[in-house]
């Protein structure tokens, strides 16, 4: 009788299926996965100990890096938390903007995502169509930040700026484009068999385990649990707009995939909605003198405001004691910052509740048992980003 | 549901266990006595008119110059609600707690986070080791007297990879 | 015509020219900046116009590390590791203020510089740069590769490597 063993193979850091560096260490009997221990930390930053040696407006410069597919989603939830704390009522305009914003940066992060996503299954022709219209939106954003993928734009107590002219019509010409070409996408991949093959039935997770591993987002949904931050703590004004949410029912990538297509048609709704009701005013809290910084006009002219600029900008602010936690739903699950104030102006202490970190977490659960071709199917699936994971 | 109505069905159930119940900014937050943080977490999920089946964060904070020295925190989210909770309790340095793992799945990792951080350990915890940094590292880097650059900043990479050290 | 026939300098030009129109790149994207390497591959920049659009999965078969985000102390061994499987001649491109000094991340896990550990050819600084960036970077490695001459490419020899 021949004598069988399992064999033990390493997966990354360095390997092009895995979306940054990650590690996976498996344990397989043949083709089959008995069991995968992902390995993190190959791009731990240290953020969470910077950001306390940092002003409260300086670290905001930190949450940009994190989740650097979507970094104005990191701003937005850094800087409500801020808000939170220091009680910040934020302009109409500002708000409506930031969920402008916020919606863009969530369609880009989820072409990023289908891009790369079919590029690791073999479908190499949708990269090219996806990174078309992510450039489109880059190109967008900044028209309005002045930075691709790092903007800090929305500032605590507002934005940073007002949006230029031009942002609108170029935003009004991309969503009366965009649903034609989701259909582009979903023509190439929806009903396509290879790609039914490949995901249906793939990394197969229940609402019930869902929940167990903490897993928010997309991946979530997919398996037919109803939760989004935007619907059930809205902020920054979402309740007043009109969407839905997806839900999958199976729960595998197939779903998943789905859900995240739906999820970009809804967005472009809120974005054209958004658009449409974009009121006049300030786009910073005029009742905050302490934290907002005169507009750069008055720094010239006025002494006062030159003074009050320098103090901002040296000293920043100092909010009251306590402890606040501000979540928002970014491109891949609840996404929030909990930050402790004694009082200074740094944070205490500044922890991100990355959703990518638990999404990870139900890696092995997932894939035991399946092909070891699927685990790149199943990685691409729950749309890590290992900068908000190792932070 | 009611948020204040969770903290009081927390006080009725566990009277000894509920030290404090606070109200910052429309947020709740509950102490409890670590002895008793199983118990309570095992309520709150279960509980019928409490029901948190997500936890979303676990982590800790390091008050360096007081005693117990760090305290842990607990963001519940509860789907069936849609009502948030924090729970808090204080450890001492070179302590343990009681692990949440088997609870709730996603405490794993944020364990293992909270001990390569700060060196807070949990009792029952299946594979308690360093998640995020080297296995050889020196230190938790969240604790407060744990410098931003670390011991070995200045030199160069090379030393810091050859240089024999005591595992932890 | 043989290739005795050729002067030194000539055959060496036209070896130049043959690598610095072939440069392929080994995957390795790490932070950040790897997302704008991604894009500096799609249509719209089209890295391929410089002959450097096959990225290889493996560091056997490439030229050229782009060194694209921030290195970390975990990750630094690994690098080097990956820098050592390629053959030679091979080039590296510090992309990105991290690769370049660390960047914003002075901290205890950030390795201050990917120099550190492989010899650089090419810095690009910006947090992170634009793809058009990479692509100038990429121009300038060029003419570097042009300029070379034999015997003046020193193999790399940093202190204790991990193969000896």
């Amino acid at each position: 009788m021949t004598e069988t063993s399992l064999m033990t193979v390493n997966m990354g850091p360095q390997h092009p299926a895995t979306h940054g560096v990650l590690r996976l260490v498996m344990e397989l009997d043949g083709e089959v996965i008995v069991t995968a221990v992902p390995h993190v930390g190959y791009l731990h930053r240290g953020m969470e100990k910077l950001a306390e040696s940092l002003t409260y407006a300086q670290a905001l410069t930190l949450t940009d890096r994190m989740d650097y597919t979507s970094a104005l989603s990191n701003n937005l939830a850094y800087c409500l938390a801020v808000e939170k704390l220091l009680e910040i009522r934020i302009p109409r305009r500002a708000q409506v903007l930031r969920v402008l914003l916020a919606e863009l940066q969530r369609i880009s992060s989820h072409l990023l995502w289908l891009g790369t996503h079919a590029l690791d299954l073999g479908a190499m022709t949708i990269f090219f169509y996806t990174f078309r219209e992510r450039e489109t939106i880059m190109d967008m954003l900044e028209q309005v930040t002045g930075a691709r993928l790092t903007p800090s734009f929305i500032r605590i107590g507002g934005l940073a700026a007002d949006i230029p002219d031009d942002f609108l019509p170029a935003v009004r010409a991309f969503i009366e484009a965009f649903p034609a070409r989701i259909a582009e996408y979903e023509e190439m991949l929806t009903e396509n068999i290879i790609w039914k093959k490949r995901t249906k039935g793939i990394a197969y997770l229940s609402g019930e385990e869902c929940l167990q591993f903490g897993v928010t987002g997309p991946p979530l949904r997919a398996s037919g649990v109803n939760y989004d931050v935007r619907k059930a703590s809205p902020y920054s004004g979402y309740e007043e707009f009109d969407f839905e949410i997806p839900l999958g029912q199976n729960g595998d990538v197939y779903d998943r995939y789905l859900v995240r297509l739906e999820e970009m048609r809804q967005s472009n709704r809120i974005v054209r909605q958004a658009a449409d009701r974009l009121p006049d005013g300030p786009v910073c809290a005029p009742d905050a003198p302490l934290v907002v910084p005169p507009p750069k006009e008055e720094v010239g002219k006025d002494i006062a405001a030159l003074i009050r600029h320098f103090k901002i900008m040296q000293e920043g602010f100092r909010p009251p004691r306590g402890e606040v936690y501000a979540s928002i739903e970014s491109s891949k699950g609840e996404l929030g910052f909990y930050l402790i104030s004694d009082g200074s102006n740094r944070p205490f202490r500044m922890r991100v509740r990355a959703p990518s970190f638990n999404n990870l977490g139900a890696l092995t659960k997932m894939i035991a048992g399946e092909m070891v071709a699927d685990v790149v199917a199943a990685i691409g699936s729950i749309d890590i980003v290992l900068g908000e994971i190792d932070r | 549901m009611d948020r204040r109505a969770a903290a009081d069905l927390l006080k009725e159930k566990f009277p000894d266990a509920v030290q404090s119940v606070e109200e910052f900014r429309g947020e709740t937050t509950v102490a409890v006595d670590s002895v008793r943080l199983r118990d309570v977490m095992k309520h709150l999920k279960d509980g019928e008119a409490l029901r948190y089946d997500l936890l979303l964060d676990l982590t800790a904070v390091d008050f360096a110059d007081e005693s117990p020295r760090f305290r842990m925190v607990y963001l519940l989210y509860s789907t069936r609600f849609g009502d948030r909770l924090r729970i808090r309790t204080r450890v001492a340095e070179g302590g343990a707690l009681d692990t949440l793992s088997d609870i709730w799945k996603a405490a794993d990792w944020l364990e293992r986070e909270v001990y390569d951080m700060f060196g807070i350990r949990f009792s029952g915890h299946p594979d308690l080791r360093r998640i995020l940094l080297d296995e050889g590292f020196v230190g938790h880097p969240l604790r407060k007297d744990f410098p931003l650059k670390g011991t070995e900043f200045d030199q160069p990479f090379w030393s810091f990879v050859f240089q024999p050290k005591t595992p932890i | 015509m043989g290739i005795t026939d050729l002067s030194q300098d000539a055959l060496q030009q036209v070896i130049n020219w043959a690598r610095k129109n072939s440069v392929w790149p080994v995957t390795f994207g790490l932070a950040c900046c790897a997302l704008e390497m991604m894009v500096a591959s799609s249509a719209t920049y089209d890295i391929a116009r410089f002959g450097a659009e096959v990225f290889r999965p493996s560091p056997r078969q490439a030229d050229l590390m782009i060194v694209a985000g921030t290195v970390t102390k975990k990750m630094g061994a690994v690098l080097r590791r990956i820098h050592e499987q390629m053959p030679e001649p091979k080039w590296v491109i510090a992309y990105g203020s991290c690769a370049c000094s660390g960047g914003i991340f002075q901290t205890y896990s950030v390795v201050q510089g990917v120099d550190q550990i492989i010899p650089v050819d090419v810095y690009v600084p910006g947090c992170p740069p634009r793809p058009e960036d990479l692509l100038n970077g990429l121009i300038a490695l060029q003419e570097k590769i042009g300029r070379e001459r034999w015997g003046l490419r020193k193999l790399v020899s940093l202190p204790r490597g991990i193969h000896g």
